[in-house]
């Protein structure tokens, strides 16, 4: 039964889904990380603004497309307010100071996020345009899913031409490597590394947009994907794009099979597979060759 | 006549008038029901939805009996078992309540079974439909109006065998509302014969996306796929597996919130075909419900619900009862027994508490949802009358 083609090429494809939704998600965090060095606890917590934002542009403008423009931004803004007034001091302080500000931020998030919305959970209806459903493989999948994967897909081009052919890709990169250097032949990083903040916090709010429709928005919702996404990080290496790419894809699948394969396991499994992969690869699968530290 | 004594008159004749004030008050001591229902939490709405039909039901069947005026007493339990165990205890203790009705939540329910019971307070439930409350936690003074999980879901067995259905995936999130309800379709459909070749319990709370637990279903390749889900994961979970292919591939079965008259046009033509059991319908034909939905749509703008009419019945139970004892609620014990003689044909047709269970016993409705020009509605297709539970382990 599990292994009949029918089953194999739906989950394949929820696999893929829940792929794109993390890749949406590490991505951001992993650059972050890798680039700044910083741990954003926090990023969480972006995802749920993005999904509670799509909740009330959806409930004033009637418009799915209106909450996929305008959502994301709003957690940009809100992440750019963050990082001038807080974060940025936290940059030289130790991972430790960082895990304990941003994990405090989770808190303040889930309270906030209570008392602007309420407690009980909210849904946003898929787009009229996407709610029809698309033959793959002779099987039938809601078209809205596969828009999830084209999204995670077209972001991630998107995400490699930039860092591969323009400047400021070009910037991170180096970045990424030694940012003293970078800093010693008079570039602005700092200007850099809000400019990679605020899109990483861009990516978290879309994420939590698209994934509305999917599963329901209420407080917490952070949580579960939260951890699935530092998992893809620590998997994948920090600061590497295709690590962020190949990790989400792995526990993507990973956690979609094991949920109706080994339900009571599915969880440790998805451990499991990290400690294992760190085992012989501690810096995570594709990592970042640092020139210094 | 002096000034003094003229004084010391007008006192008495004050005083007198005074006495005589206070004294008719006195005998119209009024009848104290203690409302538990939410008006927060989870199932805030569904608590809203149960105290208009409750003060509908009073407004109709009596608002005084014996000469005593009925006064209702709200307690908010905010669905969670803390405030209602509190809530509880408030209405016994401070406001000494003569009669409790309402819980939602089971797990409500399950919290304070136990203090009702030893207080000797009757308790009408008007929702929480675990087994266990008319099974082995049953007391003397619970009575439920509204169902339990079991009475819902055993008819729906032999009716799919009988219609050709052979094998039954089952679904249903991992708690114990959602384990009674499959084993209780479980036991009527393998006694008449079919089989069970899945079923899939989803974590409860995270609210999941459905996507793995349906391919899974479908890999089962069954026949009907039998699930219970209520409220927003009913609403989603309808619309996925027409999303995911399902609707016109494998049928669609289950307990009726599946597709419950609160949000069955948010699932529009999605729910179409799927088979629904409950022990009430908007659609059912008979007298008392047409008047019924006629006056709750014209009050509230919108059909009356099966949580509704559960509250509607338990306020005519208390006042039949009452009525029984003249309105005398000092035996608990007789208003009990009172309650016991009493029998109806309300909107979800005949009403009696059978005497084993404490449990209501009333007929099981059978529905198919279909289109009715721009909207869904669920038509009944066949009636299971007269729905009795077994005693279950209850020693009444």
């Amino acid at each position: 039964m599990l292994l009949e083609p029918q089953f194999l090429i739906i989950q394949t494809l929820n696999g893929l889904q829940l792929s794109a939704l993390l890749f949406l998600l590490a991505v951001g965090l992993s650059v972050v990380f890798g680039m700044m060095n910083f741990i954003n606890l926090a990023h969480g917590t972006l995802y749920m603004l993005g999904a509670y934002l799509a909740v009330s542009v959806v409930a004033h403008f009637d418009s799915f497309w209106m909450a996929l423009a305008l959502a994301p931004l709003g957690v940009a803004a809100v992440g750019a307010i963050f990082y001038l007034v807080l974060l940025r001091r936290l940059q030289s302080a130790g991972p430790m100071r960082q895990v304990l500000v941003t994990f405090g931020l989770i808190f303040v998030g889930f309270d906030a996020v209570r008392m602007i919305w309420g407690r009980l959970p909210y849904s946003v209806p898929v787009p009229d345009l996407l709610s029809g459903s698309v033959t793959v493989l002779g099987e039938i999948y809601p078209a809205y899913r596969l828009f999830i994967i084209a999204l995670g897909v077209a972001v991630m081009l998107l995400l490699t031409i930039g860092l591969e052919r323009t400047r400021l890709g070009a910037i991170v990169r180096a970045g990424v490597d030694d940012r003293e250097m970078v800093a010693a032949l008079g570039i602005n990083i700092e200007a850099t590394f809000f400019i990679v903040f605020c899109l990483g916090c861009y990516l978290a709010g879309l994420a939590g947009v698209v994934s509305a429709p999917v599963f329901s928005v209420f407080p917490g919702m952070d949580m579960s994907v939260l951890i699935l996404a530092l998992i893809v990080v620590v998997l994948g290496g920090p600061g590497s794009l295709r690590g962020a790419a190949i990790g989400s894809l792995v526990i993507g699948m990973a956690d979609t099979y094991g949920q109706v394969v080994i339900p009571e396991y599915a969880r440790v499994t998805i451990y499991a597979l990290m400690g294992v992969i760190l085992l012989f690869k501690p810096s995570g699968l594709f990592p970042v060759s640092r020139a210094h530290g | 006549m002096t000034v003094r004594s003229r004084m010391a008159l007008s006192l008495m004749a004050g005083l007198l008038t005074g006495l005589m004030v206070a004294a008719p008050v006195h005998a119209a001591d009024p009848i104290k029901i203690g409302v538990l229902l939410p008006q927060s939490g989870v199932f805030g709405g569904l608590g809203k939805d149960q105290t208009l039909a409750l003060e509908m039901g009073f407004d109709d069947f009596g608002r005084e009996i014996g000469g005593r005026p009925i006064e209702l007493i709200p307690a908010d339990t905010e669905s969670k078992p803390g405030p209602g165990l509190a809530q509880v205890k408030k209405l016994i203790l401070k406001d000494k309540v003569d009669v409790i009705v309402g819980i939602i939540s089971s797990a409500v329910a399950g919290a304070v079974r136990d203090y009702v019971h030893n207080s000797e307070t009757p308790l009408i439930i008007s929702n929480a439909g675990n087994n266990a409350l008319t099974g082995e936690l049953c007391s003397p003074w619970i009575l439920r109006a509204s169902f339990s999980n079991s009475q819902i879901n055993r008819g729906m067995g032999p009716y799919l065998a009988a219609q050709g259905y052979k094998n039954a995936f089952l679904m249903a999130f991992d708690y114990a509302a959602g384990h009674q309800m499959m084993d209780a379709f479980r036991k009527g459909f393998e006694g008449a014969g079919g089989t069970i070749v899945g079923e899939e319990y989803p974590p409860l709370g995270e609210t999941k996306d459905f996507g793995p637990y349906l391919a899974k279903a479908k890999a089962a390749n069954p026949d009907v796929i039998y699930v219970f889900f209520a409220g927003g994961p009913a609403i989603k979970f309808v619309k996925e597996y027409a999303a995911f292919g399902l609707k016109g591939d494998i049928q669609l079965a289950g307990a009726g919130w599946l597709h419950s008259a609160l949000y069955i046009n948010k699932q529009g033509a999605d729910a179409e075909g799927i088979l629904g059991i409950l022990n009430y319908y908007p659609s059912i034909d008979n007298a008392e419900n047409q008047v019924f939905q006629a006056k709750f749509q014209e009050a509230h703008g919108r059909p009356a619900s099966e949580f509704g009419v559960a509250a509607y019945d338990s306020a005519r139970l208390i006042v039949e009862g009452l009525n029984g004892t003249g309105g005398d609620t000092g035996d608990k014990k007789a208003l009990v027994d009172a309650m016991h003689q009493v029998t109806f044909n309300g909107p979800r047709g005949p009403f009696r508490i059978d005497m084993q269970t404490n449990n209501v016993v009333q007929n099981i409705y059978i529905s198919r949802v279909e289109s009715q020009g721009d909207s869904v509605a669920a038509v009944v297709q066949e009636v299971l009358p007269n729905v009795q539970d077994p005693p279950n382990g209850c020693e009444l």
